[in-house]
Formats: structure tokens, C-alpha cells, sequence
């Protein structure tokens, strides 16, 4: 079918997640759902709407609600994934992974290492990141934990069309996935809206398309510096190649898609045309993603770096609450064209 | 074995990091089970699980979770797994009394409770945490009472009484067929040995340990058995000699396995190997 012929829908990301879940819920009887206030009649449909009314289609068994005890939902996914489900998990922020920290990291994450290759964990555990001026505890970017955790794969989807090919890839993947999805993109309605969210809203074709994982996208061409940036960064670093492109520098600008596997391949590909790089991050700095694209970045491209590789990310403090201050928190525009401007300072 | 006896190879049974009698029981081959203590690649897990880790899921075995209570949601994920396919099986989830104040533990029981899944949590009181004892941790005499905090049925009987365990455990799991849900079997046991090899038990004194091996479940059961006519004491010094000679020639099997090669460290990490 050329593409032409594909119908395409206009959705936001919380739609193409819950289409997709729908799909593959319809087409393979194993999928299901838990999580807290995911299906609960007259509740929100999931902490962004994501699950809205599909219990309505699949019943409680399938969307299952559960108790707020992150562990045992993490755990109870692993059990049913043992056991040939795929479970799709869902905690409501991503900062309370960390209430399920060893079910994920000794559990989820190593059961078929440690089995020799016995067993497998085919499950997705959903988490929505991002500083959204709800302080400390609900508005962490905590990607670079699971960074390191080998055993997992890790996607983070900035549209619509990706949210729904690489949540496709991960439901039929025969390990388990973490899928960060980042606040202020999902494009959430009513009550659930996000103040400041981008949410934007892109073509979604209708088709059973898959986006393997490893395959990062050049978002914008370009020759003078690289910008690699995730999620809602990936805007943040669009919008200051547009500053800059009326001082007369072009930026390239990569979004990896997924975290892990990483697709170093382009962006050294890239660092070998633009001799820069500047990685944008909302992870807190020090052990970070963004050093670690770095350090793998000048093993793998010393020879074609004119410049020492910059980070720009959040600082090493938790998220704060006043807007004022989460705003200075999170990377900017402003910030990311700072760095572009002092990569090119070495010529 | 009081509780596996009630387990086809389709029942399922979850461990802990003291796996190796549940193995046993539940039909992991010792063959296996010894190469993978030898670390060999004709270990059960292939040598990359070691003496905590080890199952064999083609008897039901998950390999063993050696974190303190973390198997407790994994048991109530996999009964959740059975339900959802109208199955008739069932888990065994074995823990210490130590699982019981972990936090895990009680997520999972109660959603094993709330969903009436068919899992049974057989709790092995064995009377200590590494060194300290089980009255240090709980204000309860009974560990089995933290059922009634969930909903669900608990009962505490003698894990020295091997017939008693089989027993009380074939009634939960008859329940927990017949889908009416999960319950907690507390067997009052003892830990013989240390917690671990550096272990000299300075924590307890010898006339407590004494006491409990009198009860010992095994010799115990052959005086039951000699005392109601079904064995000589030759059948059972006969049955021990076949034992032994099981061990000797698992070991044998091990010591004359391969050891794996260094850079097979590096599988298994994943199934999907093709991005």
C-alpha cells in the first residue's frame, strides 16, 4: 500500500495511546491493562485520560483497576507476563517508579537473565515524566535511572505517529518496555488538560504500523551544530533552531525516539557533518542521559568534534513548585541557542 | 514436599532465596540443580542464576526470587495470568516469616485477596531473619493472623508435621481451584544451620536447636512410617543409601559439566536482539 492510499487521523498523543491500546487489545486477547483509576466508571481514565472509556469496550477484567501500591502492580505485571500476558502497567507519575523500584530493577528487569533465558517478560509499564508545577514528587524526569538499568527497554515518544508505532513495537516486544510519556505533550482534555502543554497534535495513519526501537529521527536538517533532545525537548530544541536561523546558523535536530537502545549511529553520523553537539536533557545533570550520550559520543566521534560537547539540563535539585522557578528548572529555547552559540565560538 | 505434593507440573510454585528444597520437591532435576551450585552451563539456569535462583519452568519452577517478599506480587501476577484464562492451576508462593513486614509482600496479598486469586502463600516460619528472632519484628504470636487483615482465610499448623502440611495445603489449594481465593498457611519450622555459611548461631542457644530437631520431619516420618507397618528399617536406610547416591552422582554430573565461557555474560540480557 503506498502511502497515499493510507487514511490518516489527526490525534494528540494521549489519543494515539489509547487507539493503539485499543487496537491491540481487539487483536490480541492476551494484552490488558492495569493500573490506579484507569477504568473506574466516572473516573479520568488513567491519571491523562489514556485508557478513557476503554473500559467501557473490554470490561473491568481488562482494564483492571487496582489498589494505589505501585509494587504490586509492577510485580503483578511481571507474574502475568511470566505466565505469556502482556500486561500493559500504568503508574500515574512517573516519580512513583520509585515505590516500585525493586520489582522493576531486580524483578521486571532481570527475571530472564537469571533465568538463563528461560522465561520472558513481555510487558509495557507506562509513565508520564515531566515538571508540570506539581513540585517534587510529581513532576520528576527520572529517564536517566533506568538509563542504566540493563534487561528493559526505554522509549520516549515527542508525536502522535511515534507514541503510537513505538507503543505497538513495545505491546508485541518479548521484554519489557518502559514507556515514558511526557505531561505536557498529551494533548490530555477537559478537567485533565495541562496548563503550558504543548500537546501536539500530528497525522496518525490507520494503519497497523510499527516503529522499531534504536531508530532515532533528524527533526530538522541542518549543518552547523547537532541538538539531540527527548520528549518535550525535542521542542525546546526546535524552537531555538528557529532563534538561530535568523542569525544564520542551522541546527540539526535528532530525537532518538528511544532511550534504549540508543541510536548512536545518527547522531555520530550527524557530529561527523556539524563538527558540534549539544545534547538537551530534563533529567537532573550529574549521572545523567545526557553524559552518557556524551561520553559515548567523543569515544565513537573524537576526530570529528571542533568543539567540547554541552549539556543542557535541568539542575541538580529537585523539581521545584513556583512557576517561576520550574520555569528557570527546565531547559528553554533560550538555553539550548546559549549553548549552540558557545559550541560555535570554537572555530 | 507436604505442599508440592498437592502440585501437578501445570501448578505453579514461586521461591525464595533458599530455593532448594521447593525445587526438589516441585521436580527440578538434581542433576541440574547441582551443576547450576557448581555453576556449569547444564545448570538449571544455565549458570547465570547460581544457588538463589534456582526453577525450572517446564516443571513449574520459577527460578527463585532471593529479595525477601519480592515474589509476593510475581505469585498473585502469575495466579492473576490463570484466572484471566479460566484455568484450573494454582500458585504456591513460598516465603519466610521474614516477607511478611516487607511492603511487597503485603501489596501482593491483597490483590491476590481483592481479585480471589488462586495462589496460596505458604509461609515458612522458621522462626529467625538471618540472626534475629521472629518476636523482635512482630507483636504477633501467629503469623497466619495477618490473613484476617486482607480478608482471607489463615491458618497456622506444624512444618515439622510433613503430613499435616500436605494436609492444610491440599485444602487451600482445593479452594483456591475452586476459585475462592488466596490464603496463608503458616508452617512453624525451624532453620538447622546458619543463615548463611559465615553463620556460628551465636544468637541461639544449642538446647533450642536441640528441641527442633527432635521434631525432625523426616526422621520423624519414618518412625511413623516403620510404626504403622509400611517400612523396615532397612527400607529406610535403604531409601537414605538411594538418596545419597542421587547426590553422588549429581555431583559427579556437575563436576563433569563445562563451565561456560566468560563472554556468555553478555545474553540473555534480552529476547528482541534484532534492532
Amino acid at each position: 500500500m503506498s502511502i497515499a492510499q493510507v487514511e490518516t487521523r489527526k490525534m494528540s498523543i494521549a489519543e494515539a495511546l489509547r487507539e493503539t491500546i485499543r487496537e491491540e487489545m481487539a487483536r490480541d486477547e492476551r494484552v490488558f491493562c492495569l493500573g490506579e483509576d484507569i477504568g473506574i466508571k466516572g473516573g479520568f481514565g488513567g491519571a491523562f485520560t489514556v485508557t478513557l472509556g476503554l473500559s467501557e469496550q473490554f470490561g473491568h477484567e481488562r482494564i483492571l483497576d487496582t489498589p494505589i501500591a505501585e509494587a504490586g502492580i509492577v510485580g503483578v505485571a511481571v507474574g502475568a507476563a511470566l505466565m505469556g500476558m502482556r500486561p500493559i502497567a500504568d503508574v500515574q507519575y512517573a516519580d512513583f517508579l520509585f515505590c516500585a523500584m525493586d520489582q522493576i530493577v531486580n524483578q521486571m528487569a532481570k527475571m530472564r537473565y537469571m533465568s538463563g533465558g528461560k522465561v520472558k517478560v513481555p510487558m509495557v509499564l507506562r509513565a508520564p515524566c515531566g515538571a508540570t508545577t506539581r513540585g517534587a514528587q510529581h513532576s520528576q524526569s527520572p529517564e536517566s535511572f533506568f538509563n542504566h538499568l540493563p534487561g528493559i527497554w526505554v522509549a520516549c515518544p515527542s508525536t502522535a505517529y511515534d507514541a503510537a508505532g513505538l507503543l505497538r513495537t513495545a505491546i508485541r516486544c518479548d521484554d519489557p518496555v518502559l514507556f515514558f510519556e511526557h505531561k505536557k505533550l498529551y494533548g490530555s482534555k477537559g478537567m485533565r488538560a495541562e496548563k503550558g502543554a504543548l500537546s501536539p497534535i500530528g497525522e496518525v495513519p490507520q494503519e497497523d504500523y510499527t516503529i522499531p526501537f534504536g531508530k532515532g529521527v533528524i527533526r530538522r536538517e541542518g549543518t552547523d551544530v547537532t541538538i539531540v533532545a527527548r520528549l518535550l525537548m525535542v521542542y525546546k530544541a526546535l524552537e531555538a533552531a528557529r532563534l538561530l536561523e535568523s542569525e544564520g546558523l542551522s541546527c540539526e535536530v535528532i530525537d532518538p525516539r528511544t532511550m534504549v537502545p540508543f541510536d548512536t549511529e545518527l547522531v555520530v553520523e550527524s557530529v561527523r557533518k556539524t563538527n558540534r553537539l549539544v545534547i538537551v536533557d530534563e533529567c537532573n545533570r550529574t549521572g545523567g542521559w545526557a553524559g552518557d550520550v556524551a561520553a559515548e559520543i567523543q569515544e565513537r566521534a573524537f576526530g570529528s568534534l571542533d568543539a567540547p560537547i554541552l549539556r543542557v539540563t535541568a539542575p541538580d535539585t529537585p523539581v521545584p513548585f513556583a512557576p517561576i522557578m520550574e520555569r528557570f528548572y527546565v531547559p528553554d529555547e533560550h538555553r539550548v541557542a546559549h549553548a549552540v552559540r558557545e559550541v560555535l565560538k570554537w572555530r | 514436599m507436604g505442599v508440592c505434593e498437592n502440585l501437578s507440573d501445570e501448578d505453579w510454585i514461586t521461591s525464595t532465596h533458599r530455593p532448594h528444597g521447593h525445587a526438589i520437591a516441585k521436580g527440578v532435576s538434581l542433576d541440574a540443580m547441582m551443576a547450576e551450585l557448581f555453576a556449569r552451563t547444564t545448570g538449571c539456569v544455565g549458570g547465570y542464576g547460581g544457588s538463589m535462583h534456582v526453577g525450572d519452568p517446564a516443571v513449574g519452577a520459577l527460578p527463585a526470587i532471593a529479595i525477601v517478599g519480592g515474589n509476593a506480587p510475581i505469585a498473585a501476577g502469575m495466579a492473576l495470568a490463570l484466572k484471566m484464562r479460566k484455568s484450573r492451576h494454582v500458585v504456591c508462593c513460598f516465603h519466610g516469616d521474614g516477607a511478611v513486614n516487607e511492603g511487597a509482600y503485603h501489596e501482593g496479598v491483597n490483590m491476590a485477596a481483592i481479585w480471589d486469586l488462586p495462589v496460596v502463600f505458604i509461609c515458612e516460619n522458621n522462626q529467625y531473619g538471618a540472626s534475629t528472632p521472629v518476636a523482635q519484628v512482630t507483636r504477633l504470636e501467629r503469623l497466619a493472623d495477618r490473613a484476617r487483615g486482607y480478608g482471607i482465610p489463615g491458618i497456622t499448623i506444624d512444618g515439622m508435621d510433613v503430613l499435616a502440611v500436605y494436609e492444610a495445603v491440599g485444602m487451600a489449594v482445593a479452594r483456591a481451584r475452586r476459585g475462592e481465593g488466596p490464603m496463608i498457611v503458616e508452617c512453624e519450622t525451624y532453620r538447622y544451620c546458619g543463615h548463611s555459611r559465615s553463620d556460628t548461631r551465636g544468637y541461639r542457644a544449642r538446647e533450642e536447636e536441640a528441641r527442633w530437631r527432635e521434631r525432625d520431619p523426616i526422621l520423624n516420618l519414618g518412625r511413623r512410617l516403620v510404626e504403622a507397618g509400611l517400612f523396615t528399617d532397612q527400607d529406610l536406610a535403604d531409601w537414605d543409601q538411594s538418596v545419597q547416591d542421587e547426590l553422588d552422582r549429581a555431583v559427579q554430573f556437575a563436576m563433569a559439566s563445562p563451565e561456560p565461557d566468560p563472554r556468555d555474560c553478555l545474553s540473555h540480557v534480552h529476547v528482541e536482539q534484532g534492532w
